[in-house]
């Protein structure tokens, strides 16, 4: 049986008139990476804020690794790591003296320190740059020593607030990859916020979507799309260098395909929507008829879709999710 | 290295922290040359002039060597003790005006408060760590100022000089330590820290110039021609001014200081003739001129207290978020 190391029970926070967070129920279990999704202002930063203790729920509790967050804030502290959306550094201290300052804080032996402290800077890749001082780094760096920070104190979970805000697509490729390998390797708990679809949806077993303080969905990607979209969620687009005709002479013959709900043509692009994945049988059919392939896109209905679907009215980003095959 | 030593615990390492940032601080260093030089100035001309203040029988204070080299002067520059009353809320104030607001606008007190440690450990951190500085950098200058003494004049230090000399001290680092609250709760109270520094400042020169000036022109506005008073009703007048000018820092601190550096001050308000009858001038016991400055440094640890309760109450309940 599961038991649940993050146990949110109605928790409510008003800020005046305004409920920043809505009575909020939530559960992580051990060993998951969650991601808490949803708009700027949300209620993101506030719910976590709650989790930890610093700042008081109107109504409410959060449990976390068994503590009630808002009673005893210091037991929890000392198993949830947090990184906060813009961490800063003491600019006048070197990397290093800025991981062990926070490791003393959490009562490691300097004994131990030294060794741990090398280990971290080493897991993050920050070894080389750790006698730099932290006014030098780049805003990936500051990052991945935020990382460091929160791993130095050994802890349970890990609360990261908008970890890829700022950070260029390696960078942020790299520190999500590093969040996934530590929370397998270690068993650690991750709870990641963040509004960018395509990073939540890259490493989190399990995905929140909040909105206006309310959690609106959760469940794994596919359990959600599915939910929202049916069971037409596989689309294959292929791109053929000949100019497809229209009337195409071979639609009638793909359209009596089981599979296929809907074929969209548009000049020498093809795009299907099937019930299940058809793409490979389709390149096939299509090489067979003396089409070239040029280049066969899968589309997954991905969180992008499904965060429009919660609230088109928010979302103005129109990148959508493609898997290259070919 | 030994790995028996105690562990500090979160508290000790901040302030650990706090003193190591200080030391290394520019305005600190600033300000520290900017004291030292005073003292420098004020102890040469007081060496200048210490022939004739202990030769002055007339004086019942002449024979304090070390208490006369404080307070000497041939009044081209004022004594170091009156130079402290403006210097040492400077030094308060650039310790802790941007205590607070900096750590939260570089965005590093949200990663302190995310580890475990309780917040009022934080301010007490900021607190005690500058006050351990100000207080090692006073009694060096006290000491050094009685070891050089010592050694150019070859004169013994009375008992009671080295009482009087340290309890200057002490209420100096009072003083300075309840403009360092004040300037800690205003870091708090104000985001930026210019905002803070400059109120800070604003509070200072009220209090230094025109808190007097406001008092004056408030009693002059109701005060009766002084000639159709009587003098119990002079007296009361009196006090109430004095009583009034008590509410600036800066002026409890005059008073505790100059009574306890100049023993035959046995009054801080005015003496009737009856009550002078009989009196010889003679310097006051270190014990009795303690009495007399006893309100003035609670008054001045009350302030303090006052500021520092204040600055608590507006962080412990403050939501933290960079």
């Amino acid at each position: 049986m599961k038991d649940p190391i993050i146990q949110l029970k109605g928790l409510t926070k008003q800020y005046g008139a305004v409920k920043a967070v809505d009575g909020l129920n939530l559960d992580i279990d051990k060993g998951e990476i969650f991601g808490l999704l949803g708009p700027n202002g949300a209620g993101k930063t506030t719910t976590i804020l709650m989790m930890l203790g610093l700042t008081d729920p109107t109504s409410g509790t959060a449990f976390v690794c068994g503590h009630n967050a808002t009673n005893s804030p210091i037991q929890v502290k000392k198993k949830v790591g947090y990184m906060p959306d813009s961490v800063g550094f003491y600019d006048n201290m070197t990397a290093l003296e800025n991981l062990v300052y926070i490791g003393r804080l959490n009562g490691i032996s300097e004994n131990e320190l030294k060794k741990r402290s090398a280990e971290v800077l080493e897991i993050v890749g920050l070894a080389a740059d750790q006698h730099k001082k932290t006014s030098a780094f780049s805003r990936g760096m500051k990052q991945r020593l935020g990382l460091a920070d929160v791993l130095i104190k050994n802890p349970e979970v890990i609360i990261l607030d908008e970890p890829t805000l700022g950070i260029d697509p390696t960078g942020v490729r790299d520190f999500l990859a590093l969040i996934k390998q530590l929370s397998r390797q270690q068993g650690l708990t991750v709870l990641l916020s963040s509004h960018h679809l395509h990073h939540v949806q890259q490493v989190c077993d399990r995905v929140g979507i909040f909105v206006n303080g309310q959690l609106l969905a959760q469940g794994d990607i596919g359990a959600l799309s599915a939910q929202l979209f049916g069971t037409d969620s596989h689309v294959t687009s292929i791109r053929v260098v000949q100019p497809v005709p229209q009337p195409w002479q071979l639609e009638p013959e793909l359209q009596a395909w089981e599979a296929i709900t809907r074929i969209s043509i548009l000049e020498n692009e093809l795009e299907f929507t099937s019930r299940c994945d058809i793409t490979a049988a389709l390149v096939r059919f299509l090489v067979e008829k003396g089409y070239d392939v040029i280049g066969v896109n899968q589309k997954n209905y991905g969180l992008d879709d499904i965060y429009q679907k919660y609230f088109e009215s928010n979302s103005t980003k129109k990148t959508s999710y493609e898997k290259s095959i070919s | 290295m030994k790995s028996q030593s105690p562990d500090p615990g979160p508290f000790g390492v901040m302030v650990h922290k706090g003193i190591a940032d200080h030391i290394r601080s520019w305005r600190f260093s600033i300000l520290i040359a900017l004291i030292i030089l005073t003292f420098i100035a004020a102890i040469y001309v007081s060496l200048a002039n210490i022939k004739s203040a202990i030769g002055n029988t007339k004086d019942p204070d002449h024979l304090f060597l070390y208490l006369k080299l404080l307070t000497t002067t041939d009044n081209s520059i004022p004594p170091f003790h009156v130079f402290l009353s403006f210097l040492a809320p400077l030094l308060g104030i650039s310790l802790g005006f941007d205590a607070v607001n900096s750590e939260q606008n570089s965005g590093t007190l949200t990663r302190l408060m995310a580890q475990p440690i309780y917040r009022d450990n934080l301010l007490l951190a900021k607190f005690v760590s500058a006050l351990v500085i100000v207080s090692g950098l006073f009694f060096a200058l006290a000491l050094l100022m009685i070891g050089g003494g010592l050694v150019l004049t070859g004169v013994r230090t009375e008992p009671q000089e080295l009482l009087r000399i340290l309890g200057f001290i002490v209420i100096t680092i009072a003083y300075v330590a309840f403009w360092l609250s004040l300037s800690i709760m205003l870091s708090i109270m104000f985001k930026q820290a210019a905002t803070s520094a400059l109120t800070a400042i604003g509070i200072w020169l009220f209090f230094t110039i025109f808190y007097q000036i406001v008092i004056n022109l408030i009693v002059k506005s109701f005060l009766p021609d002084p000639a159709y008073l009587t003098q119990a009703e002079i007296i009361s007048y009196n006090d109430l001014i004095l009583n009034l000018q008590r509410i600036a820092p800066n002026q409890l601190y005059s008073d505790a200081v100059t009574t306890l550096l100049m023993p035959s001050v046995r009054s801080l308000g005015p003496v009737t003739m009856e009550q002078m009858a009989g009196a010889i001038p003679a310097p006051l016991p270190f014990k009795e001129s303690v009495m007399i400055v006893w309100p003035q440094v609670s008054g001045l640890m009350a302030s303090t207290v006052g500021c520092f309760a204040f600055a608590y109450y507006f962080f412990m309940r403050r939501e933290i978020r960079s």
